[in-house]
């Protein structure tokens, strides 16, 4: 488009990890993409900083091997764009958007700014839709909603990956024909990556699925790249196409890091663990680009997962994430040791937007009150069972034994299930009541005495 | 006017050279699509600029101009019930326009100029006037009386009122010639620059409760209309629906609503949710009160800095009418982390945790806009200021909160375990105070309430109880005495019957009566039962009673003006306390 603004360089002045530093060219844009060339070889790039005619930019794919002095940079003049259409459904792309399926190039129906634009707050529609998954700890205690970011918060060796997978295959949003998943791989194993190709081809997805991946051995400063491109496309589908979009992305903190990675290279002041003090912000504009909005059928939802590093929740990472994010699903070490699949600690999982998507027309009239019930029960049980280890479990209290049986039967009746088992909403509200079934009346002060007598037996 | 030439960007933050005529905190405007900026600081011939926009693609070289006057907000009828983001852009009429993205560029008037207003007009011609002086009355909702005032800094003599049926915003009403002469032609609305507090006669203390309706507010840690009050707390524990709770059931005038680097969802969800409230005292829509200011957290960083001066400034203009303003700002660490990313970029020398040194500054300057304070010969009006406050990993060692905690008087922190046994509000009873306890307790006395009292014994039984859990957790319940064992009984009616209200329940709004009934009910039933136990009744006897549970729920059972239900549970708890009187006796 703006040819005039194309300028050609040969030589850079400085190298420094993933930055390329250029003087001598004039009039350079900011966040404008580069090429690079050196020996036929072509790299991408992006200015982070202008300043007279020195421009700081930022090679995706690394630096490494690039002759200071004759690498030969392009300035295009704009800033990187993704050409979309439906075409790429059931595609695979590198973490720039490149097909790598050798089914050649998409011919775009439109190019889009892969940073795309921030959703008017007076133009979203408030999301009320639950996607129910199968799984009891979720659809009970920890509702997905259409249009919710909702993380999954790991540890390394931990099962979320089998989780997402199962989510995608049991919503019944997966058989449904205008929904559409996105899977973008950051920084992931191959293992990994083809761990989730084959659940998702297990689960008649395949046809509906656009993957984006960037694995652990390919370019690290690519990776902020590959969720913007993911998210270009998943606009594109909801709110041009009406297509319900789900977007699982893994792992952000590979994301994170690259983040931190690029920051330390610029001589940034870091704020918490070296992470810059925009890591905040960079990743808001990930996650919000989630939700639904007026006159559109459309819908994008994200599961971004996690590993906590050191299993802390207080880590940057999460920490940042879950003040974005629409709640967090917690996986806990402890019960996945205890052989408890899913291994949700339900404790510090929460999904904010469940409120307005269970209970009369959407799951059942008891479903939120139920919920805070067993939240609020399970919540005495820890304490419960750490007296137990000091006095005994004969000394506790006749309510407080009831207490252990209740923890027990929430563990392994609950939220224990198998990974391809498929409970109806139905059948997880019953459970619910059941494992209630432990404690005396007295305790279930968050129901009421209405659906005490309707649901609840001794 | 001013002109410049850009020779760095970095981010928003752009640098120009060459600059002349302009002034610190100017509004200007950016390269070829004019992008909404202001100047933040002058060195010689070089001016630092934020700008309110995405600023890919400005060249070294683009063009800077100035517009003459600093970063100000439109004052004026129109803004009641408007969503503005954080430079005041009107969002509903940008969507109208631009779709249902913000792309760069868009720009429209805060006010709409179309609008026509009738004005009841208090001036006559001679009057004298001055700051804040009444020149007329427009009805901008059903239940706000705007009042169209002389602007701070002009006073003089009306020399000529312009009558008209109807008054669009830019039309002149009257004209004042002040004591050199000078002529001024007054419309309806006027523009206040964001970062100067709009002047006062005179600060009065706080002596009114802001009535919330929430219990562990109103009767353990309440604010004051004019107080100021902060909540930290760690993702998920309630900020936001606490402030939410504030928004839609405070008996203030007017609701200032900052949604400062937060959840679009949760914007949205204010623009559904508040037109269909009730007001419990006007019984009118919530929204006729309320204003929103949206700078959601991907929206431009910069503009969530001005966004919280942009609420500020309006909410001093409706006091100045002689309202009682509630401001709630979520959140103020993101405006905190806001300053510290932009001064990151201006290459400024860190302090603590890579937050600029004047933090401190800034916070104590935002805090102090709020207060009660005389604006016009007998005309009072407040601005009672809510910030929510988000450490990270939790940790209230962090510069913000630290910070915030030096210039708030009440402090309502919100606590992790508490939120993750669903306990909501999730406000700690042992970390959070209210300075404002003591000035406001005489607003319940004069109804009747021994406020004092009630709340020393609620205290004490929640002390005691702490104290007792600590004994139980090494030995067990079982070993305490029986006495011991009710006191931690009635501590559970306390947590659990009182100081816990769903927002999300016919619980959310709490009248004055219903909290005071409540807390009596449970107060009395741990006297009662102490009164059992002296006679022999085993403490088991009276917790399988079903008043116990029910006193638990009453909260959500009993709606707020079925005063005879707590009648009648008066008296079940009477008759079953009697029964097991006379069965023991
Ligand atoms: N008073 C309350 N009543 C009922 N639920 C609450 C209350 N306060 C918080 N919650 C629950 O906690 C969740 C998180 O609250 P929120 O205010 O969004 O947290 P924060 O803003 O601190 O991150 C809400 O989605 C809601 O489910
Ligand atoms: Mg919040």
């Amino acid at each position: 488009m703006d040819s005039i603004y194309i300028k050609k360089h040969i030589g850079a002045s400085e190298i420094i990890g993933p930055l390329l530093i250029v003087d001598g060219v004039m009039g350079v844009g900011f966040g404008e993409l580069i090429e690079i060339e050196q020996k036929g070889m072509k790299r991408l790039g992006r200015v982070l900083e202008v300043e007279g005619e020195r421009a700081v930019c930022q090679i995706f794919a690394g630096t490494s091997g690039i002759d200071r002095e004759r690498v030969r940079v392009r300035f295009t003049g704009s800033s990187m764009k993704l050409p979309v259409s439906e075409e790429m459904v059931g595609r695979t792309f590198d973490g720039l958007g490149i097909p790598i399926d050798g089914g050649g190039d998409i011919v775009g129906e439109e190019e889009r700014d892969i940073n795309g634009y921030p959703l008017n707050p007076d133009a979203r529609e408030y999301p009320r839709d639950n996607i129910l998954s199968g799984i009891s700890a979720i659809d009970g205690l920890a509702t997905l909603i259409r249009g919710q970011k909702l993380p999954i918060f790991s540890g390394s060796g931990l099962p979320h990956n089998e989780i997402a997978a199962q989510i995608v295959n049991q919503a019944k949003i997966s058989k449904e024909e205008d929904f559409y998943i996105i899977f973008a791989g950051l920084g992931i194993k191959a293992d990994d990556a083809s761990f989730f190709l084959r659940k998702f081809e297990e689960g008649g997805a395949l046809g509906r699925l656009i993957t984006f991946l960037n694995l652990a051995d390919s370019p690290s400063v690519e990776r902020l790249i590959t969720p913007r491109c993911a998210l270009t496309v998943a606009e594109y589908l909801a709110f041009k196409k009406n297509k319900h979009v789900l977007v699982i992305m893994s792992d952000l903190t590979n994301y994170c890091e690259a983040l931190r990675e690029v920051s330390s290279a610029r001589g940034e002041v870091p704020s918490r663990k070296g992470y810059p003090g925009y890591l905040y912000s960079d990743l808001s504009t990930i996650y919000e680009r989630t939700g639904r909005v007026e006159g559109k059928k459309g819908s994008i939802t994200q599961i971004p997962i996690l590993t906590m590093p050191n299993d802390d929740i207080t880590h940057p990472i999460p920490d940042l994430t879950g003040y974005i994010t629409e709640g967090q699903i917690v996986l806990s070490r402890e019960l996945h040791q205890k052989g408890i699949y899913p291994p949700i600690d339900i404790l510090s999982s929460l999904s904010r937007l469940m409120k307005d998507g269970i209970g009369e027309g959407h799951t059942r009239k008891d479903h939120p009150n139920l919920c805070s019930q067993l939240y609020a029960s399970y919540s005495r049980v820890a304490r419960v069972r750490s007296l137990a280890t000091i006095i005994g479990e004969e000394e506790l209290s006749e309510t407080d034994r009831s207490y252990i049986k209740f923890g027990d039967a929430f563990e392994k009746e609950f939220l224990n299930q198998g990974k391809t088992e498929i409970r109806s909403i139905e059948d997880t509200l019953k459970l619910g009541w059941k494992i209630l079934g432990n404690l005396p009346e007295s305790e279930l002060a968050r129901v009421s005495k209405e659906e005490i007598e309707e649901y609840w037996s001794k | 006017m001013g002109e410049g030439t850009i020779f760095r960007i970095s981010g928003p933050i752009v640098v120009s050279k060459e600059t002349y005529d302009i002034v610190m905190n100017e509004e200007v405007r950016v390269g070829d699509e004019e992008l909404i900026g202001e100047v933040i600081e002058i060195n010689g011939d070089k001016a630092v600029i934020q700008v309110y926009e995405d600023t890919t693609g400005i060249r070294p070289g683009a063009r800077v101009f100035g517009t003459g006057s600093l970063l100000s907000v439109e004052l004026g009828p129109g803004l009641i019930s408007q969503t503005f983001d954080g430079i005041q852009r009107p969002l509903t009429i940008i969507k109208k326009e631009h779709g249902i993205f913000i792309k760069r560029g868009a720009k429209s008037p805060p006010l709409p100029r179309n609008m026509e207003w009738d004005v009841d007009i208090h001036l006559k011609e001679g009057n004298e006037v001055h700051s804040n002086t009444i020149i007329g009355v427009v009805k901008e909702t059903s239940i706000v009386n705007h009042k169209i005032l002389i602007p701070p800094g002009i006073s003089g003599k009306v020399v000529e009122i312009i009558e008209a049926s109807s008054y669009k915003v830019d039309d002149p009403i009257c004209i004042v010639e002040g004591e050199d002469g000078v002529k001024k032609e007054l419309s309806l609305f006027h523009r206040w620059p964001v970062r100067k507090k709009r002047p006062f006669r005179k600060r009065f203390p706080p002596e009114e409760i802001l009535f919330t309706g929430q219990r562990v507010i109103d009767f353990i840690f309440p604010i004051a209309k004019g107080g100021v009050a902060a909540i930290p707390g760690g993702f998920g524990t309630g900020k936001t629906v606490t402030q939410h709770s504030l928004a839609k059931w405070a008996d203030a005038d007017i609701i200032i609503y900052i949604g400062c680097g937060e959840r679009g969802n949760e914007m949205a969800q204010v623009l559904e949710e508040f037109p269909l409230l009730k007001d419990p005292r006007s019984k009118k829509s919530i929204m006729e009160r309320t204003i929103l200011i949206a700078n959601t957290s991907n929206m431009p960083v910069t503009a969530r800095e001005s966004s919280i001066y942009t609420g500020i400034t309006i909410a001093e203009y409706y006091r100045d009418m002689g309202y009682d303003v509630a401001l709630m700002a979520d959140s103020t660490s993101r405006w905190a982390e806001a300053l510290r990313e932009i001064s990151g970029r201006m290459e400024e020398m860190p302090a603590e945790r890579g937050y600029p040194a004047y933090l401190g500054t800034r916070l104590a300057e935002f805090y102090e806009r709020g207060g009660r304070m005389e604006v016009a010969e007998g005309r009072v009006g407040s601005v009672s200021i809510i910030g929510a406050v988000s450490p990270p990993g939790g940790d209230f060692s962090e510069p913000v909160t630290t910070n915030t905690k030096r210039f708030v008087r009440a402090f309502w922190v919100l606590d992790t375990r508490l939120a993750y046994s669903r306990h909501y509000p999730a406000i700690s009873w042992t970390d959070s105070y209210s300075e404002y306890f003591d000035e406001i307790s005489t607003w319940w006395e004069e109804q009747d309430v021994p406020i004092r009292e009630l709340r020393g014994r609620v205290m004490e039984v929640l002390h005691e109880e702490k104290k007792l859990l600590q004994i139980v957790q090494l030995v067990g319940e079982g070993a305490l005495p029986e006495r011991e064992r009710l006191t931690l009984k009635e501590a559970e009616l306390i947590r659990e019957g009182f100081l816990q209200q769903n927002a999300l329940s016919v619980d959310a709004y709490c009248s004055p009566a219903k909290q005071y009934r409540m807390i009596k009910i449970i107060l009395d039933f741990g006297e009662g039962a102490l009164d059992l136990l002296e006679r022999g009744v085993p403490l088991f006897k009276i917790i399988e009673l079903p008043i116990f549970s029910e006193i638990k729920r009453m909260g959500m059972e009993i709606p707020n003006e079925k005063t005879d239900k707590f009648d009648e549970l008066e008296g079940k708890v009477k008759e079953e306390f009697e029964r097991l009187k006379s069965e023991y006796g």
